[in-house]
């Protein structure tokens, strides 16, 4: 048996690559400043994409006045009242499909038959029927948000090992104790996943229903600064959906920390 | 005093001169059969209060099914039945809710005002008193076993059934579990049937093993051998006759252990 020397490169290189290989933040620092570059030198008129510096100028003095926060407030309120209405269906639907046979039967086809229709086809028959307010711009997001929450609870609840709840059920649990002391955490996890997904394709639709002849909301922003070729304006809307993405996860990611305490991954040593 | 919960000792023994007390388990011609395959064969058994049973049997021999109807995990479908209601079933593996605390877990299912308080006893009585708030995922395969046990215990059950609760531990823990179960059915004296394929676990702990083969008792011994059990030559005897039993030809009264057996002061040669 021969144990194998490693030589020690590290120590005999004199400069070192690797900080600069895993510089991640370079390619998209290199391009805002080609982009700034570009702008300032008249090779992007302002008329296709205004500079990054105008952007964030355009980002402070909306926000300043008031316009930015109270349109992104419209716009939250509807992506919140539609989560809410989502998550109420979802798990009343996941619940009645994931505790019993007949449950699925009666409901599973109807979602996967949903499934099959792209939300966004429906704008125009919501229109049709609740015009052009508020209503169906919350439906649709609603209906979009609905699958990914209803198919995941759903598939948690299925998931949950049967040998726990066979255990439970030996220590004397049944009825509503089972499903509140080992069903639903057992499927939390899985609901979390859909959480996830609903409120991405949330931000999604949020944007498609606010070209609904909006008079308020970050839609309405966009499609106003359309109108006067500001498109600033259109850039600084695009990021605070981008923000908008981030925090949905963000905001996932807390709940996963608190309510997952428990699994191995994120126990503490 | 807030009485906690009503705790059936529903075959305790009689406090009196009668030796003959209620058997806690009985079982008359009991068949069981899943579809045409016949699991168990008009099975007679009767478990005395305070008796420690071990059930042999190879893979298939119907053990774990008479160990589940035993724990009214399976319905009895009206047959002559008598199990008492007092019953705590230790599995193979711990079945932990990984999302309730160590604690938690073991007060499962109880009601009351003080379960902590109970559940915290029964946590020291398996020497885990210090592991009270950790997540099951933090456990090693014997705490998690002693867990199960505390679980079990704290319902001071008039039946504990075993289901080959020592097969995944290593075998020095083994070891530490069988003295630990030894003395929790000195101390609870509940009556207790260990389900096992370890013929040396069967004799180092029981007082009756019975040797189960397609769905019949093949074999029972008793084994009147003091606690603790060495592994001397009527230990021997017994693990002879019931490997031959389950079709298992040990080696001849061996002369090497004799070798070890210093303390007679004989030479063997």
């Amino acid at each position: 048996m021969s144990l194998a020397v490693t030589p020690r490169i590290s120590e005999a290189l004199p400069w070192r690559w690797p900080q600069w290989s895993r510089a991640r933040w370079l390619s998209p620092l290199v391009l805002l400043a080609l982009w700034e570059a570009g702008s300032r030198l008249g090779v992007i008129p302002p008329r296709v994409l205004a500079a990054p510096s105008t952007v964030a100028e355009t980002f402070w003095t909306l926000t300043v006045s008031g316009e930015l926060p109270s349109n992104l407030a419209v716009s939250l309120a509807r992506a919140g009242a539609a989560l809410l209405i989502a998550l109420a269906v979802a798990i009343t639907l996941g619940l009645v499909a994931g505790l019993s046979r007949w449950g699925e039967t009666l409901v599973d086809p109807l979602m996967q038959i949903k499934r099959t229709i792209p939300s966004l086809a429906l704008t125009p028959l919501f229109i049709v029927w609740f015009g052009i307010g508020e209503t169906p711009k919350i439906a649709l997001i609603a209906i979009a948000a609905t699958f990914p929450l209803y198919l995941n609870l759903f598939a948690g609840v299925r998931g949950v090992d049967v040998r726990l709840v066979e255990a439970a059920r030996s220590f004397g649990l049944s009825g509503w104790s089972l499903v509140r002391e080992v069903i639903l955490p057992g499927a939390l996890p899985s609901f979390f996943v859909g959480l996830r997904y609903a409120l991405g394709v949330s931000v999604l639709v949020l944007v498609v229903a606010e070209q609904i002849n909006a008079q308020a909301g970050l839609g309405y922003l966009i499609n106003n600064a359309r109108d006067f070729l500001r498109t600033d304006v259109i850039v600084v809307c695009l990021l605070v959906y981008a923000l908008l993405g981030l925090g949905a996860d963000a905001f996932v990611r807390t709940l996963e920390r608190k309510a997952l305490a428990w699994r191995p991954s994120l126990v503490e040593q | 005093m807030p009485q906690p919960r009503v705790r059936t000792r529903a075959f305790a023994p009689i406090p009196s001169s009668e030796s003959q007390a209620a058997p806690t388990v009985r079982l008359n011609g009991f068949t069981r059969r899943f579809g045409d395959n016949v699991v168990i064969d008009g099975l007679d058994l009767t478990i005395a209060p305070g008796e420690f049973v071990a059930l042999l049997g190879a893979s298939g021999s119907g053990k774990t099914t008479l160990l589940r109807t035993l724990a009214g995990l399976d319905s009895a479908g009206g047959q002559d039945v008598t199990t008492p209601d007092a019953r705590a079933v230790v599995f193979q593996d711990a079945r932990l809710l990984p999302w309730k605390r160590v604690w938690r877990n073991v007060a499962l299912g109880l009601k009351g005002a003080d379960i902590r308080a109970h559940a915290e006893a029964a946590l020291k009585e398996v020497g885990l008193g210090h592991r009270l708030d950790a997540w099951p995922a933090t456990l090693s395969g014997g705490e998690a076993q002693r867990t199960a046990l505390a679980r079990a215990l704290v319902r001071e059950p008039a039946l504990l059934l075993l289901d080959e609760p020592f097969a995944a531990l290593d075998a020095l823990t083994r070891l530490k579990m069988h003295d630990l179960v030894l003395s929790l059915w000195r101390e609870h004296k509940p009556a207790v049937l260990l389900v096992t394929h370890d013929v040396d676990e069967a004799v180092a702990l029981a007082d009756r093993v019975l040797v189960l083969e397609k769905g019949k008792i093949a074999a029972e011994e008793r084994i009147a051998l003091e606690r603790p059990r060495l592994p001397d030559a009527r230990f021997h005897a017994i693990r002879r006759r019931l490997l031959a039993h389950l079709g298992v030809d040990a080696p001849a009264p061996q002369p090497a252990p004799a070798l070890v057996s210093f303390p007679t002061g004989e030479v063997v040669l």
